[in-house]
């Protein structure tokens, strides 16, 4: 059974087509991961800053780390379960979207970008924790991650409109390609 | 000049009709006011967290509201930039919205509150913020929640 295949059946379940077409728990569940990256992004952001040594210059970084980070992990988690059930309730559509499928790349190279500062820059955060503007590596790590989560937010506030979709036909060769889409097979 | 009147004129504006007629500028200006959100979402929770005695409690609130504030005219001016647009182009559906006057209330008494109550009590000696701040923040973060609630539920009715 392919990917593709799977996606068909589980947009078939109660579960999928109950959560979509319910009145108040779709919307619901969409506002609560509105919520959540507000936790998460606005104090990413506030820390992502600070590496780049643009705002609370005077608190060391890894001050900043330590306080923040409880609640950003917190934003983090709701937002991947409210996501998780977002897709749930549109599996099929979401995995042939391509907003969706750019969303998953960027958050996998943000995953990335976070491994490697953990690893290797923060390791030595002793060395620059007070300094107002860190060092290069440290800034780079700032800048990707505001990119990347702009990013991110762009693509996944494009889902909802995907005029890309594989039931518009015809699209681009290419389009139809990344989303694996077979346009004859369109149930839609 | 009815107040429903003065929606419709923005309504049927030439960039109302740009942006209606666009499938993809709606989402793309509505994704710049997202971003904006988040921004003024962290300007807002380091300092009301601060002021609850979470987050950065090793800090003057003084100096975390000070540091805070350019992110926080900022993001708030990106909002402004991208949503008004947003609400010219599907003004008359806003005007009755309930969400939408919800949204507006809540930001406009937020507005109010924060560059008012909040900015002074922020300003304020530390032993003083501790009796009130707890209660400052816990009215901006009803405010906005308010405002991100109605936000959010626009696009819903």
């Amino acid at each position: 059974m392919s990917l593709l295949d799977l996606m068909r059946s589980f947009a078939d379940s109660s579960w999928s087509i109950g959560l979509h077409e319910s009145r108040y728990g779709y919307p619901l569940v969409e506002s609560i991961h509105v919520w959540a990256l507000c936790l998460f992004f606005g104090l990413a952001v506030i820390f992502d800053l600070r590496l780049l040594g643009l705002t609370m210059k005077k608190v060391p970084v890894s001050d900043l780390a330590r306080r923040l980070m409880p609640w950003t992990v917190a934003g983090f988690i709701v937002m991947v379960i409210s996501g998780t059930l977002l897709f749930s309730a549109i599996p099929l559509r979401s995995y042939q979207n391509i907003f969706f499928r750019v969303k998953m790349v960027m958050l996998a190279l943000a995953g990335v970008n976070v491994w490697i500062f953990h690893t290797k820059v923060y390791r030595r955060v002793e060395a620059w924790d007070r300094d107002s503007a860190p060092p290069i590596a440290a800034r780079l790590a700032g800048a990707f991650s505001l990119v990347l989560w702009v990013c991110i937010i762009f693509s996944g506030r494009m889902i909802a409109y995907n005029w890309f979709d594989c039931d518009h036909q015809p699209q681009p060769e290419i389009i139809n390609y990344l989303t694996s889409c077979v346009p004859s097979e369109s149930e839609y | 000049m009815s107040l429903l009147n003065f929606f419709q004129f923005f309504e049927q504006s030439a960039l109302g009709d740009t942006i209606r007629n666009s499938v993809w500028l709606f989402p793309f200006i509505e994704a710049f006011h997202l971003v904006g959100l988040g921004v003024t979402a962290g300007a807002v929770l380091v300092v009301d967290l601060r002021l609850l005695g979470f987050g950065l409690r090793d800090y003057p609130v003084s100096q975390v509201a000070k540091d805070a504030q350019p992110w926080l005219l900022g993001s708030l001016t990106l909002m402004f930039a991208s949503g008004i647009p947003l609400l010219i182009s599907e003004a008359t559906k806003c005007y009755y919205s309930f969400a939408f006057w919800v949204k507006m209330t809540s930001l406009f008494l937020v507005l109010l509150f924060t560059f008012t109550i909040k900015r002074r009590v922020t300003m304020m000696d530390e032993l003083e913020v501790i009796s009130r701040g707890k209660m400052t923040a816990f009215v901006s973060l009803a405010l906005w929640f308010g405002v991100a609630w109605g936000g959010r539920w626009i696009g819903f009715s």
